[in-house]
C-alpha cells in the first residue's frame, strides 16, 4: 500500500491534469466508501448501516438480473428463486439443522454453482422460444421454488417448512467472526460494519466483472441478441448457448448474494423469497436504467433506501393525526407497480439510460411516421 | 372407482373455469402476440366486485337471491370489460411500436397495481362468498355432484359456444380473425384494428369476471392474490391447447383441470407418500414445461416455435 502510494506521489507531477483529476476522484470515492458506515452510523444510527448493507445485497442481485434483462433482454420474473437457492444452501450447510458447519468459502461457490445449474435447467427448454414464455415460466418457477421450500419438511425434513432455518452460522473470514465486534488499530468495527466491507468487496468485484463482460465478445453477443436475434444468429452467434450463459451467470450472482444474505441475517424463511421480491429487483433495473451498470446500482440504492425513508411518513402521520392514516408499507408495492408502468410509458430507458438501450427503446421516428395509421409492424 | 369419478367431475369443473380465463389470454395473444399478464388480476377483480355487490344488496333489499346473484355477476362482467379496455388503452396501446420487453414490463406493472389496489380496497383477509345458494347434491356413478358444479359446467359451455359462434359466424368475429392474421391487411379492408383489439380485451375481461365469480362461489374465499395462480394456470391451459387458438384454449383448460384434479388426488399414491396435495400447484407448471419442451405450439397450434 505504501509502495503504491510512494510511486504515485513521485509520478504525480508528471501526470497530465485530467489524469490527476481522475485519480483524485477515485481516491475520494474510495475514501467515501470506506468511511460510509461510520458516517451513516453517526448521522442516522446503526439501523441505517444495516439498510446500507441490504442495499449492497440488492445491488448484487440487481447486477445479476441486469445481465439477464439489461444485456440479453430476457425478462426473468423468478429471479429471487436463485437467491433463495443460494440462501437455503448456505443455511443447510452451516447451521445446526443438519449439524453441518462448512466454511463460507466452500459454501458460496457451491451455492453459485447450484443456482447456475437451476438457471440452466430452467433456461434450456424456454430459451429457444420467445421472451414472453421465459417471463411466464420464470414467474412460475419462482412460485414453485417457494412451494417446495415451504413444504419440504415432510416426510423428510429438508427445509424445515414455513418456520425456515434458524441459528445459521455467521460468516467468518480468516478466523474473524463477522458477527462479533472487532477492534483494529484502536477502531471499533461493529457487526454491520464488518459485513459492509465484505459486501462492498464482493459488489466491487462483481461490478468489475460486469464492466469487463460488457465489452467482451460475450457481452457484445448478448446485446446483438437483444437487438435482433435473427441477425445475431446470422452473424454466427449460437444464440441459445449465449442466452443460456446470460441466464446461468445471472443466476450465479443471485446464488452468491443469497448465501451472503443467509449468513448475515442468521435465519431465513420461505417468505423472503416470494414473487414481490423478484418484482422489486426488476423494478430496480427498470427504474435505474436497463443495461447501464450505474443506473442499475442507483436503482437498487433508491429502492432499498426510499421505503425506509417512507417509514418516517408513517411516524409523521402518527405525530400529526395521532394515528397512521395511510400505512406507507401498504403502498410500497402499489408504487412499484405504478413506477414500472410509468417508466415504460414515459422514460423507457430509465433514470440513467444506457446510450445504446435508449436508442433501442425509443420507436424509430421513421417507422412511427409510416405506421401512424396502421396498428403495427406486420413483419414482427 | 367412485374416487376416480369424483376427481373427474372436480377436474371438469376446475377445467371449465380455467378454460374461461384461458380464452382471454389466447384471444389477446392471437391478435397482438402479447401475453396479458394482468389478466389473472382481472379475474380477481371480477370476484371482488361481485362479492361487494352481493354483500351490499343482501342486507338492504328484499330481492330474491338469484336476482341478486345475476345483478352481482352482471356488474362484475361490465366492470371487468371496462377494466380490460382501460388496461389495453393505458398500458399496451402506447407501446405498440416499442420493443417486446416494454409491454411485458408494463403488463407485470399493471398486474401489481391491480393487486395492490384490491388489497387496499378489500383488505388482506380472504373474503367468503355469502351463503345464498342452497346446495343440492346429486349422485352420478357413485360420485357426488352439486348444483353449483352443474351450473358452472353448463354456463361455461354456453359461454364458450357463444364465443365460438361470435368468432365464426358474425361480422365482428370475421374482423377479429382477419386482424389476428394481419392487422395491416385487415385495416386495408376497412377494419379498424384498434377497435378490434379493444373488443377483444373487453370480451376477455367479461369471461374472466364470470370465472372469478365461479372460483369464489365454488372454491371459497376471494383474496387479492388469487389472480396470480389462476392466471398462471389459465396461461398454461392456453399454451397447452396452442396459444392463439380459441378452441385449443377451451380444450386445454379442461385438460389441465383434469390433470390437476387427478394428479392432486393420486399424487400421494404415486410418490409413495412423499408428496401431498400441497403440491397441486406444481402440476400446471410441469405441464407448461413439458409442453414447451416437446410441443411448443401446443396440442392444436399450427404456428412454429418462434411465432407461437
Amino acid at each position: 500500500m505504501t509502495m503504491l502510494h510512494n510511486s504515485l506521489l513521485q509520478r504525480w507531477p508528471q501526470l497530465k491534469q485530467d489524469r490527476r483529476a481522475v485519480i483524485a476522484a477515485w481516491l475520494l470515492i474510495a475514501l467515501a466508501l470506506a468511511l460510509l458506515p461510520f458516517v451513516t452510523d453517526a448521522a442516522l444510527g446503526r439501523s441505517w448501516v444495516r439498510i446500507v448493507d441490504f442495499a449492497l445485497l440488492y445491488i448484487l442481485l440487481a447486477l445479476g438480473l441486469n445481465i439477464v434483462v439489461g444485456y440479453a433482454g430476457l425478462l426473468d420474473l423468478g429471479y429471487i428463486a436463485f437467491y433463495g437457492v443460494g440462501a437455503y444452501l448456505y443455511a443447510l450447510l452451516a447451521s445446526p439443522h443438519f449439524g453441518l458447519h462448512l466454511p463460507v468459502w466452500a459454501i458460496l461457490p457451491l451455492g453459485a454453482l447450484l443456482a447456475a445449474i437451476f438457471g440452466m435447467l430452467l433456461g434450456a427448454p424456454t430459451l429457444k422460444l420467445r421472451g414472453d414464455y421465459l417471463a411466464i415460466v420464470t414467474l412460475g418457477f419462482g412460485e414453485i421454488i417457494h412451494i417446495f421450500l415451504r413444504n419440504l419438511d415432510k416426510p423428510v425434513n429438508i427445509t424445515n417448512g414455513p418456520q425456515g432455518v434458524n441459528l445459521i452460522d455467521p460468516i467468518s473470514i480468516a478466523g474473524i467472526n463477522l458477527h462479533q465486534t472487532q477492534q483494529f488499530l484502536g477502531i471499533t468495527f461493529y457487526k454491520d460494519y464488518l459485513y459492509y466491507y465484505l459486501f462492498l468487496t464482493i459488489a466491487l468485484l462483481i461490478i468489475f466483472i460486469c464492466i469487463r463482460l460488457q465489452d467482451s465478445r460475450i457481452g457484445r453477443a448478448w446485446v446483438a441478441i437483444r437487438e435482433d436475434e435473427v441477425a445475431a444468429a446470422a452473424m454466427g452467434i449460437n444464440t441459445r448457448n449465449i442466452k443460456l450463459l446470460a441466464f446461468g451467470m445471472g443466476a450465479t450472482f443471485g446464488g452468491i448474494s443469497g448465501g451472503l444474505f443467509a449468513g448475515y441475517q442468521g435465519y431465513i424463511s420461505p417468505e423472503s423469497f416470494i414473487l414481490n421480491e423478484s418484482i422489486i429487483v426488476v423494478c430496480m433495473i427498470v427504474l435505474g436504467g436497463m443495461g447501464n451498470l450505474f443506473g442499475v446500482i442507483l436503482g437498487a440504492i433508491l429502492l432499498t433506501t426510499l421505503p425506509e425513508a417512507l417509514r418516517y411518513l408513517g411516524e409523521l402521520q402518527q405525530w400529526l393525526f395521532g394515528r397512521i392514516v395511510l400505512d406507507p408499507a401498504d403502498y410500497r408495492m402499489l408504487l412499484y407497480g405504478l413506477a414500472l408502468v410509468l417508466m415504460m410509458l414515459l422514460r423507457p430507458a430509465g433514470i440513467l439510460p444506457s446510450v445504446r438501450r435508449k436508442r433501442e427503446l425509443q420507436p424509430t421516428p421513421v417507422v412511427a411516421e409510416h405506421e401512424k395509421d396502421t396498428v403495427y409492424d406486420s413483419t414482427r | 372407482m367412485n374416487e376416480f369419478y369424483q376427481h373427474l367431475i372436480n377436474g371438469l369443473v376446475l377445467g371449465s373455469i380455467y378454460a374461461l380465463i384461458a380464452l382471454g389470454y389466447t384471444m389477446v395473444y392471437g391478435i397482438m402476440q402479447l401475453i396479458n399478464f394482468a389478466h389473472g388480476e382481472v379475474t380477481m377483480m371480477g370476484a371482488m366486485i361481485c362479492l361487494t355487490v352481493l354483500n351490499a344488496m343482501l342486507g338492504s333489499s328484499g330481492m330474491p337471491h338469484y336476482l341478486i346473484l345475476l345483478l352481482g355477476m352482471g356488474t362484475a362482467v361490465i366492470f371487468c370489460m371496462a377494466l380490460g379496455f382501460t388496461i389495453e388503452r393505458v398500458a399496451y396501446r402506447p407501446l405498440r411500436n416499442a420493443p417486446r420487453l416494454a409491454p411485458l414490463i408494463t403488463a407485470i406493472g399493471m398486474s401489481i397495481v391491480l393487486q395492490n389496489i384490491a388489497m387496499l380496497m378489500w383488505g388482506k383477509r380472504p373474503l367468503n362468498f355469502p351463503d345464498i345458494i342452497p346446495i343440492a347434491r346429486f349422485e352420478i356413478l357413485g360420485a357426488h355432484i352439486t348444483n353449483v358444479q352443474i351450473v358452472i359446467i353448463v354456463s361455461a359451455v354456453v359461454l364458450m359456444l357463444g364465443l365460438w359462434l361470435l368468432i365464426n359466424r358474425t361480422r365482428l368475429g370475421r374482423a377479429m380473425r382477419a386482424t389476428s392474421q394481419s392487422p395491416a391487411l385487415a385495416s386495408l379492408m376497412g377494419i379498424n384494428p384498434n377497435t378490434i383489439i379493444s373488443v377483444t380485451f373487453m370480451i376477455g375481461g367479461g369471461l374472466a369476471a364470470v370465472a372469478g365469480v365461479m372460483v369464489n362461489a365454488y372454491y371459497g374465499p376471494a383474496h387479492y392474490t388469487m389472480g396470480f395462480m389462476l392466471g398462471l394456470k389459465a396461461f398454461t391451459a392456453a399454451v397447452l391447447g396452442g396459444i392463439g387458438n380459441v378452441a385449443g384454449a377451451m380444450f386445454g383448460g379442461i385438460l389441465l383441470g383434469l390433470i390437476e384434479s387427478l394428479g392432486a388426488g393420486y399424487i400421494h399414491k404415486l410418490t409413495f407418500g412423499f408428496m401431498g396435495s400441497d403440491y397441486q400447484d406444481v402440476f400446471a407448471f410441469m405441464v407448461l414445461i413439458l409442453i414447451l419442451v416437446f410441443r411448443p405450439s401446443g396440442l392444436f397450434g399450427e404456428r412454429v416455435g418462434d411465432r407461437a
